[in-house]
C-alpha cells in the first residue's frame, strides 16, 4: 500500500520545502492530531499483543478446551479480527497477482478465468479438511498452522469475487486511458499503479467490503472444527461460542453475538466507511457527483495532519519504488506480431496444459475408483436434489417476504437512511452464529431439522435479496414513479409494469448471491449441534460435513465435486439467463 | 479570457526559456522542413465477416517540421484511426509508418498525444497529470516538478497546480492536456479532435491562444497533426488539409495547401473561398454541372446497401432540417443555417445527406434546395408525411432490401443477424450498427416493417394498405 502514497487522501502539492514548513506545522497540532496518533499506537500494541499468541506450541492430541469466561472475549475478538484482516491482505495481494494474469496474458486468460468461474462455485467449507490437514503439516507442533488453515478458509470467501471484479476493471480500461499510458511511454508499474489500480479502485474497495463482511461467516465456522476425529479450536469468537454452545450455556452465547455485533458495526465504521468515501476520488467522472459516500472517521483522519505528513514522509519511498519498477519495462504493445510463433506457442501452451489436466484427472479418477469405485458419485448426486429443493423454497420465500419490504425501504429515501447500514451489517453478520439459537428453538418445538435447515440457511441469505431490492428499488427514477401516479395506475398493475422490471437486475444480483450463498450455508446448516444434541437433515451438505469429520476424502471429494456441479448448472440454467435478460431488456 | 492568457503569454516568455534550456541535451532540434513522421501504402483493416474491411487504404503522408497538418473528414473516414496509427497506437496492416526514417515498432517516440476527451487521471491533481510522461522518462522528481510548472504556467493554468481535474471548466481541462503533452517536447503534437467536447466560446478562445503560441516560434513542439471535422477549425489551424473520404473508404481525398497569412481573417475572401473549396470536397461535390434529375434514375438502379450506406441521421432530424428550409422559402445557405443555430456546418451534413438520399433536397452550390415532394414532405402532417416518407424511402437501398427479402420470407419475419451478415461484407460491425439503426428508424416511421429489440426479429408490418404502396412503389 506504501506505493499509493502520491495519492494520499489528504494530500496536496506543497510548493514550500520541507523543513521550512515544519515548524510552523508543528505548533498548529490539534488534538485531533493527538488522538489520531494514539489511536494508531494502540492498534500497533494490540497487533503486537494479539500476533504473539499465533506462534504458540500447540500439540495436535492435546484436548482443545476454550476457556469461556466472559473477559475472555476481548482478546478473542481481536485474534478473530487479525486472522480477517490478513485473509483480506492476502486476497488483495492475490487479486493483483491473479487478475493482472489473466488480463495480460493471452493465454493464461483461457485457463485462469474457467478456473476462476468453478472456485467460485466452489463450497468453501468442503476444501477445510485439506486445508487444515495441510497447514498442520506444513507448521508442526505450532499454533500457526492452524492459524493459517482459518486465514486460508476466509481468503478463499473473499478473493474470487475480488479477482474477478478487479480483472473485469483491468479488461474494460477506457480506451483513451490505455492510449495515454502508450502514447507518453508510461511504464508497466506507473501503468498499473497510477492507471489500472485507480481505476479500478471503487470496484475493489466495494467487492473488498461485500467479501469481508461474507467472510465473518466463514471465519466463525473455521475457528472450531472437527477435522479427522480431530477436535481443533483456534482462540477467538467463533470458538468461543463454539464452547459456549457445547456447553449449552445460553447466557455466554449471549456474549458472543453481542461481540460479533460490536466487531462487524466497528469494522464498518473505522475501516469500510473511510474507505468508500475516500474510494470517491477515483470516480472517472468529470464533475462533481450530488451523492458523495462521506465518513466520520475520514473527515477525522483528513483534519488531522497525520495524512499529508506521512504523505511527505513515504514519498521518497514510493519514487524509489517508482525507479525500481522501471525493471518491469515499457508499457507498449508491438506493432509486427509474428504469426508463426504466436501459432507455435500456443499450440505447445495448450498441449502443455491440456497434458497437466488430463493427467490430473486421471490420476483422480484411480484414486476414486482404487477406494470406493466410481459410483460414489451416485449418493451426492441424489442428495443434492434435497439440498437444490431447499435452495429453491428459500428464494422463493426470501422473495415473498423481502420484495415487497425492500420496495417500501428504496421508495421513501428516509427509511433508506435508516435501513441500508442496518441491512448491510444484518447481511454480514455470521448467521451460523445464530444457529443454536435455532436449534434450541426447533428443539422446543418440535420442528423437523429437514424443514428447519432451511430456515437455517436463510439466516444470512435473505439480506442479500432485501440489499439488492432496496437498491434496486431506489434506482428507479422518481420522475417515473409520478408518471405512474399521474395515470393512475397502481395495485398490481403498478408491480408488474414499474416496479418488478424496475427492480430486476438488482433482485437477479441479489439471487445470485443468495443462491451461492445458501448452498455454502447448507454444509454447515444441515448438520447443528446445540448443548450436546446433534440434528442431521437428509441431504448434500450435511453429507460434505460428516465426510468432513470423518476425513474420508474420496466421499469428500465427490460432495464437493457434486456440490459445484449443482451451483454452476443452477447459475447457467438459470441465474445467467435471467442476469442477460436483465441487461438487454431491464436496465435503467 | 482571451486578454488575460495574452498577458500570461507575455509573462511566460522568461518561463518558455526556461522550458528551452531543459532542451538542450535533447537531440538536435530539426529545421523547418525537414521530414519528420512519414507513411507510405499505409493500409488499415478490421476483421470483417468474410475477410478484412479496409478502414484506411493507400495513405502516403509526410509531415514535416514547421507545420500543421489537419486531417478533416466525416465520422467514419478513419482520420482517427490514421492518427492512432502515425502515433504507434494502432499497427497498420500493410504499408509502413516511419518516425524520423526509422519504422515504428511501438508507440511512436517522438509523439504526444492530446485527446478528445481529455483523458486525465482524475485521482491525480493538474500538476501530477502534467508531470506523468516526464515520470514515465524517469526524469527526476526536482527536475519535472520545475518543468511541469513552466508549462503548466505557458499553457494559462497557473495557480490551478493543485487542483483535481473534476474542479475545471471543460476548457481549463483540455489545458492540462496540452500542457502535459507539451512538457514532453515531443517532435510531433497529436491532436485528436482537441476541441469538439468544448462550448463554441471555449474552443474559439483556446484555439486563438494555441496558435498565437505556435507563431510566437517558442512552442516546444516542432509539427502539429490535427484530427478534426471542422472545416472552419482546419482552415484556421492548418498549414495544410488532407481530406479523408468515406466512400468508398478511406483514402485521401484531396489535399489543400492554405498558403493564408496568420493570424487568420474569417471575413476575408480567400478563407471563404477555402471553406467552400474543401466543403465541396467533403460532401462529394466537386464535379460541376451535374444535373439531379436526370442522373439520378441511373443511379438509383445502381444503388445497393453497400455503395450507398444510410447516413447517421433520425427521422425526426431530417424532417426538422426540411421545416427549416421549408420556413427559409425552400432554399437557404447551408452555413448561414448552420451558423443561426449555433452549429458547425458539418454537424448537419448526415441529415443533409439523408434529404438527399431520399430526393427531398438537393444541393446547388452552398444552397439547400427542397424538390417537390421534399417540399410535400416538409409541409404535411403526421399522416401525410408518413406518406410522402414511405415513398421516398425507396431511394435508400438497406430499407429496400430488408423490406424485400421480409416478404420473400413466409411469414415475414427475418433475424437482425441476416441483414447483419450481409452488410458486415462491407462495413465495420460499428458502421453496421449505425445503419441498421437508421433503416429500422426509417422503416419503422413508414410503417414497412417493425423491429422487437429482444428476439432481435423484423416483422413486416401489417398494414395492408402500405404494403400495396411499397409494392408498386418497389417494383415500378
Amino acid at each position: 500500500m506504501s506505493i499509493r502514497t502520491d495519492n494520499k487522501p489528504a494530500e496536496t502539492v506543497e510548493r514550500t520545502p520541507l523543513v521550512a514548513r515544519l515548524p510552523g506545522r508543528l505548533s498548529q497540532f490539534s488534538w485531533v492530531d493527538a488522538a489520531v496518533a494514539a489511536a494508531v499506537l494502540v492498534i500497533l500494541y494490540v497487533v503486537l499483543r494479539v500476533g504473539h499468541g499465533t506462534t504458540v506450541a500447540f500439540n495436535t492430541h492435546q484436548n482443545v478446551r476454550v476457556d469461556t469466561d466472559p473477559t475472555q472475549l476481548p482478546y478473542d475478538a481481536a485474534r478473530s479480527l487479525l486472522r480477517m484482516f490478513a485473509a483480506l491482505t492476502l486476497s488483495i495481494a492475490f487479486t493483483f497477482c491473479y487478475a493482472y494474469a489473466a488480463a495480460k496474458s493471452r493465454r493464461l486468460e483461457r485457463i485462469l478465468i474457467p478456473t476462476l468461474d468453478i472456485l467460485q462455485s466452489v463450497p468453501v467449507l468442503g476444501f477445510l479438511t485439506v486445508a487444515v490437514t495441510g497447514f498442520i503439516a506444513l507448521f508442526p507442533g505450532s499454533m500457526l498452522g492452524l492459524e493459517c488453515a482459518s486465514i486460508f478458509a476466509i481468503f478463499t470467501s473473499q478473493a474470487w469475487n475480488m479477482t474477478f471484479g478487479f480483472y473485469s476493471s483491468l479488461t474494460s480500461l477506457p480506451r483513451e486511458l490505455d492510449e495515454l499510458s502508450r502514447s507518453f511511454g508510461f511504464t508497466r508499474w506507473m501503468r498499473f499503479w497510477k492507471v489500472e489500480v485507480p481505476a479500478g479502485m471503487i470496484g475493489l474497495v466495494w467487492n473488498g467490503m461485500m467479501s469481508f463482511g461474507g467472510g465473518w461467516f466463514f471465519l466463525v465456522a473455521s475457528e472450531a472444527i472437527s477435522v479427522n476425529n480431530q477436535q481443533y479450536a483456534l482462540p477467538g469468537v467463533g470458538s468461543y461460542a463454539g464452547a459456549a454452545i457445547a456447553d449449552g450455556d445460553l447466557g455466554k452465547v449471549g456474549w458472543a453475538i453481542l461481540t460479533m455485533a460490536v466487531m462487524v458495526i466497528g469494522v464498518n465504521f473505522l475501516f469500510w466507511r473511510p474507505l468508500t468515501a475516500w474510494a470517491e476520488k477515483f470516480k472517472n467522472e468529470q464533475s462533481e457527483a450530488s451523492e458523495v459516500q462521506r465518513s466520520f472517521v475520514l473527515d477525522f483522519l483528513r483534519r488531522s495532519h497525520w495524512p499529508r505528513l506521512l504523505g511527505r514522509v513515504l514519498r521518497p519511498a514510493g519514487r524509489a519504488l517508482s525507479t525500481a519498477g522501471r525493471v518491469f519495462g515499457r508499457d507498449d504493445r508491438p506493432l509486427v506480431v509474428d504469426r508463426t510463433r504466436q501459432r507455435t506457442g500456443d499450440i505447445v501452451f495448450t498441449a502443455v496444459a491440456g497434458g497437466l489436466i488430463l493427467w490430473g484427472l486421471i490420476d483422480l479418477g484411480h484414486y476414486l475408483y482404487d477406494r470406493t469405485g466410481l459410483g460414489v458419485f451416485g449418493e451426492p448426486l441424489l442428495l443434492g436434489l434435497a439440498t437444490l429443493a431447499r435452495v429453491v423454497v428459500l428464494v422463493a420465500l426470501a422473495t415473498v417476504v423481502w420484495v415487497p419490504i425492500g420496495v417500501k425501504i428504496g421508495f421513501s429515501p428516509r427509511l433508506t437512511r435508516i435501513a441500508q447500514p442496518v441491512v448491510q451489517v444484518l447481511a454480514s453478520f455470521p448467521a451460523n452464529f445464530l444457529f443454536p439459537l435455532a436449534v434450541w428453538f426447533f428443539l422446543r418445538t418440535g420442528v423437523s431439522i429437514n424443514i428447519g435447515g432451511t430456515l437455517l440457511m436463510a439466516l444470512g441469505a435473505q439480506w442479500y435479496i432485501l440489499f439488492n431490492t432496496i437498491a434496486g428499488a431506489m434506482a428507479i427514477p422518481s420522475d417515473l414513479r409520478e408518471a405512474m401516479d399521474d395515470l393512475g395506475v397502481s395495485g398490481w398493475q403498478r408491480w408488474r409494469r414499474l416496479i418488478i422490471p424496475g427492480i430486476f437486475p438488482s433482485y437477479v444480483t441479489g439471487g445470485i448471491t443468495a443462491s451461492g450463498g445458501a448452498w455454502n450455508a447448507s454444509i454447515v446448516s444441515e448438520v447443528v449441534t446445540f448443548g450436546g444434541t446433534t440434528l442431521t437433515a437428509t441431504g448434500l451438505g450435511a453429507y460434505i460435513a460428516k465426510a468432513t469429520e470423518s476425513g474420508d476424502y474420496p466421499h469428500l471429494i465427490a460432495g464437493v465435486a457434486v456440490m459445484s456441479l449443482y451451483v454452476v448448472g443452477l447459475n447457467r440454467l438459470l441465474w445467467r439467463r435471467l442476469y442477460r435478460l436483465a441487461e438487454a431488456r431491464y436496465s435503467l | 479570457m482571451v486578454l488575460n492568457a495574452l498577458r500570461h503569454l507575455r509573462a511566460d516568455r522568461q518561463a518558455r526559456a526556461g522550458l528551452a534550456h531543459l532542451t538542450a541535451d535533447r537531440p538536435r532540434r530539426p529545421a523547418d522542413g525537414e521530414l519528420l513522421l512519414e507513411s507510405v501504402g499505409l493500409t488499415k483493416s478490421y476483421a470483417g465477416a468474410d475477410g478484412e474491411l479496409p478502414v484506411l487504404s493507400g495513405i502516403d503522408l509526410q509531415i514535416r517540421a514547421g507545420e500543421v497538418v489537419a486531417l478533416l473528414g466525416k465520422s467514419g473516414s478513419g482520420k482517427s484511426t490514421l492518427l492512432r496509427c502515425l502515433a504507434g497506437l494502432v499497427p497498420a496492416s500493410s504499408g509502413r509508418v516511419a518516425y524520423r526514417g526509422s519504422p515504428l515498432t511501438g508507440a511512436n517516440p517522438g509523439t504526444a498525444m492530446v485527446f478528445q476527451t481529455f483523458a486525465l487521471l482524475p485521482w491525480l491533481t493538474v500538476q501530477q497529470n502534467v508531470e506523468l510522461g516526464l515520470e514515465a522518462k524517469g526524469v527526476p522528481a526536482a527536475e519535472r516538478t520545475d518543468a511541469a510548472r513552466q508549462a503548466i504556467d505557458l499553457i494559462g493554468l497557473d495557480g490551478f497546480e493543485s487542483a483535481y481535474p473534476k474542479e475545471l471548466s471543460g476548457g481549463m481541462r483540455q489545458r492540462v492536456g496540452f500542457a502535459r503533452a507539451l512538457v514532453v517536447e515531443p517532435d510531433v503534437l497529436m491532436m485528436d479532435e482537441p476541441f469538439s467536447a468544448l462550448d463554441v466560446l471555449t474552443a474559439e478562445n483556446l484555439r486563438g491562444e494555441l496558435m498565437e503560441l505556435w507563431e510566437s516560434g517558442q512552442f516546444p513542439t516542432r509539427a502539429i497533426v490535427l484530427v478534426t471535422h471542422n472545416i472552419e477549425e482546419a482552415v484556421l489551424m492548418a498549414d495544410r488539409i488532407v481530406v479523408l473520404g468515406a466512400r468508398p473508404y478511406g483514402t485521401i481525398r484531396e489535399v489543400f495547401e492554405v498558403g493564408l497569412e496568420r493570424p487568420r481573417d474569417r471575413n476575408s475572401p480567400a478563407f471563404e473561398d477555402l471553406i467552400d473549396r474543401v466543403y465541396r470536397t467533403m460532401t462529394g461535390r466537386q464535379k460541376e454541372g451535374r444535373v439531379p434529375g436526370r442522373h439520378e434514375a441511373l443511379e438509383l438502379e445502381k444503388r445497393t446497401p453497400a455503395n450507398t450506406p444510410l447516413p447517421p441521421a433520425s427521422v425526426d432530424g431530417l424532417s426538422g432540417l426540411a421545416e427549416m428550409v421549408l420556413d427559409r422559402g425552400g432554399r437557404c445557405d447551408l452555413a448561414d443555417l448552420a451558423d443561426e443555430l449555433g452549429l458547425e456546418v458539418d454537424d448537419l451534413l448526415p441529415q443533409v445527406d439523408a434529404l438527399d438520399l431520399l430526393g427531398f433536397t438537393t444541393l446547388s452550390g452552398d444552397d439547400l434546395l427542397l424538390t417537390d415532394t421534399g417540399t410535400a414532405f416538409a409541409g404535411a402532417d403526421v399522416q401525410e408525411s408518413k406518406k410522402i416518407f414511405a415513398e421516398a424511402v425507396q431511394h435508400a437501398p438497406l430499407v429496400t432490401l430488408i423490406t424485400k427479402s421480409l416478404r420473400n420470407n413466409s411469414g415475414g419475419t427475418r433475424r437482425a443477424g441476416f441483414f447483419r451478415d450481409l452488410l458486415a461484407h462491407h462495413f465495420t460491425d460499428e458502421q453496421v450498427t449505425r445503419q441498421l439503426e437508421t433503416a429500422t428508424d426509417w422503416g419503422r416511421y413508414a410503417e414497412l416493417y417493425s423491429y422487437d429489440a429482444e428476439p432481435q426479429e423484423y416483422h413486416l408490418d401489417e398494414n395492408d394498405d402500405t404494403r400495396l404502396a411499397v409494392t408498386a412503389a418497389g417494383q415500378g
